[in-house]
């Protein structure tokens, strides 16, 4: 059976899940926060910071403020059943024009430029990117993240050995978040991709970081290296905006998929603590 | 964790000298936010001997790009990473100004400048757009409209929470980053 979806439908529903990103901090995120500022000690440095971070994000909701001035490059996830036809438009069209008008309307700065080297600005926060994905059934799933640039910027992806061990992959992790340092707004989520090809696993990377934060991989050996992660990169002790502290990541998701006998795609996707998503099913 | 001392811009030298890193800091008056595009074109400017659209002889530049205002002073306007005005800094700080708020470390160069010129660095609390927005009590655009985000805004603050990243003297509370992240 064939189920019609409305363009138009889903261009409002990409408009919506640009202002609840953009405005309401994701409650697994938030709850991390809490979570980690109730381990900073008292009265200090880092702790008073922790605690803006969470008073920002009640502004934000009150106020219907954005709660970074950072509303990124929405990245705009769409999984397709199989069975949905799109009336009365095209796809890609209808999310283009839902980021627009949302960007517009909720007034969130665009910084998307038309050309990467001329760099003139399009004003519209448009064209986003999509990842689309064709998928069982006769539902359209939408997740839009809006991803800031501070954090974009110091996400890395390196081809290991396919005999490299867990600690290599380890390693390059916690060296990924020493190099982004004080810079990118930690405490960080890191999602990271493993296996598959350079690009797969860098989209892997991104889409990981959709996953609610403190939800581990349901492959014990993956899961293992995530805690991992989780433990070394905490040791560095960056803290928030880099004050030091018990708090360098909130979370470590890893996605992986199968690759070739000859490689180990890694890549790492730094967000910072703002890490801002919102998903609905049409 | 100390006291907070407040202070006002213009930043006078003896205020400055007062600085200490890892101070918090209460800071209000006139800042003047630019970034990026506005940093290549104000140094492109003086490269050429040409005059720049605003003074910044014993300014506080901020490195953001705020949301655009709804029914408000201004919208999210948060620090951007202060990393990537590196290569611009030093030309600034020759020219006279006197101090720089943003987020995150700075280079071996740009620490070497803030000492030589008596400058400061600041950090705000980064990712906390909202939360700084309801420190602005006016903000007006003063040059490069067409850079849409990236223009320049001149903004009155008041008591705009800030930390002494790196004092007059060049010391800088990242040192201590270094020797976890080596």
């Amino acid at each position: 059976m064939l189920r019609y979806v409305e363009a138009k439908k889903i261009e409002k529903v990409v408009e919506e899940l640009c202002f609840e990103a953009n405005i309401f901090l994701r409650s697994d995120v938030e709850k991390a926060l809490k979570r980690s500022c109730c381990s900073e000690k008292k009265n200090s440095i880092s702790r008073e910071m922790m605690e803006i971070l969470l008073e920002n994000a009640r502004i934000a909701r009150r106020k219907n403020l954005p709660i970074c001035q950072d509303t990124g490059v929405a990245t705009v996830f769409v999984d397709i059943g199989q069975n949905v036809v799109i009336k009365g438009g095209l796809l890609r069209d209808a999310v283009t024009r839902g980021v627009k008008a949302s960007y517009e309307k909720n007034c969130f700065r665009k910084s998307v430029v038309e050309d990467p080297l001329i760099r003139k600005n399009t004003g519209t926060n448009t064209p986003c990117i999509m990842h689309m994905d064709i998928v069982k059934g006769d539902r359209v799933k939408i997740s839009v993240m809006p991803k800031g640039f501070g954090s974009e910027n110091k996400s890395r992806i390196k081809m290991m050995n396919p005999t490299s061990t867990d600690k290599d992959i380890v390693d390059f992790c916690v060296e990924t978040v020493k190099l982004a340092g004080p810079d990118a707004c930690p405490p960080f989520i890191l999602g990271i991709g493993i296996g598959g090809t350079t690009e797969y696993s860098a989209y892997l990377a991104k889409k990981a970081l959709l996953r609610p934060v403190g939800k581990y991989n349901p492959k014990k050996h993956i899961q293992k290296i995530e805690k991992n992660i989780q433990k070394r990169v905490n040791g560095l002790k960056i803290g928030v905006m880099g004050l030091g502290g018990a708090s360098t990541v909130l979370g470590v998701n890893i996605e992986t998929a199968p690759t070739h006998i000859a490689g180990l795609p890694v890549a790492v996707n730094i967000s910072c603590h703002a890490l801002r998503s919102a998903t609905c099913k049409i | 964790m100390g006291k907070i001392k407040k202070i006002h811009t213009p930043l006078d030298k003896k205020t400055i000298l007062s600085l200490k890193h890892g101070d918090k800091i209460f800071l209000s008056g006139k800042i003047f936010a630019l970034r990026d595009q506005a940093h290549l074109r104000i140094t492109q400017l003086f490269k050429n001997g040409k005059k720049i659209p605003f003074d910044i002889k014993g300014k506080v530049i901020y490195y953001c790009g705020p949301t655009p205002a709804k029914n408000r002073i201004i919208g999210s306007c948060g620090p951007t990473t202060s990393g990537r005005m590196d290569k611009f800094t030093g030309v600034l700080l020759n020219k006279g100004l006197a101090g720089m708020i943003g987020k995150g470390s700075r280079s071996k160069d740009v620490i070497q400048a803030i000492k030589s010129n008596g400058a400061v660095y600041f950090i705000a609390p980064a990712g906390a757009g909202a939360y700084l927005s309801e420190k602005v009590t006016s903000c007006r655009m003063i040059a490069f409209k067409d850079l849409g985000p990236e223009a320049v805004y001149e903004l009155e603050v008041l008591n705009f929470p800030l930390v002494v990243a790196v004092d007059r003297k060049g010391k800088n509370i990242y040192d201590r980053l270094q020797m976890n992240c080596k």
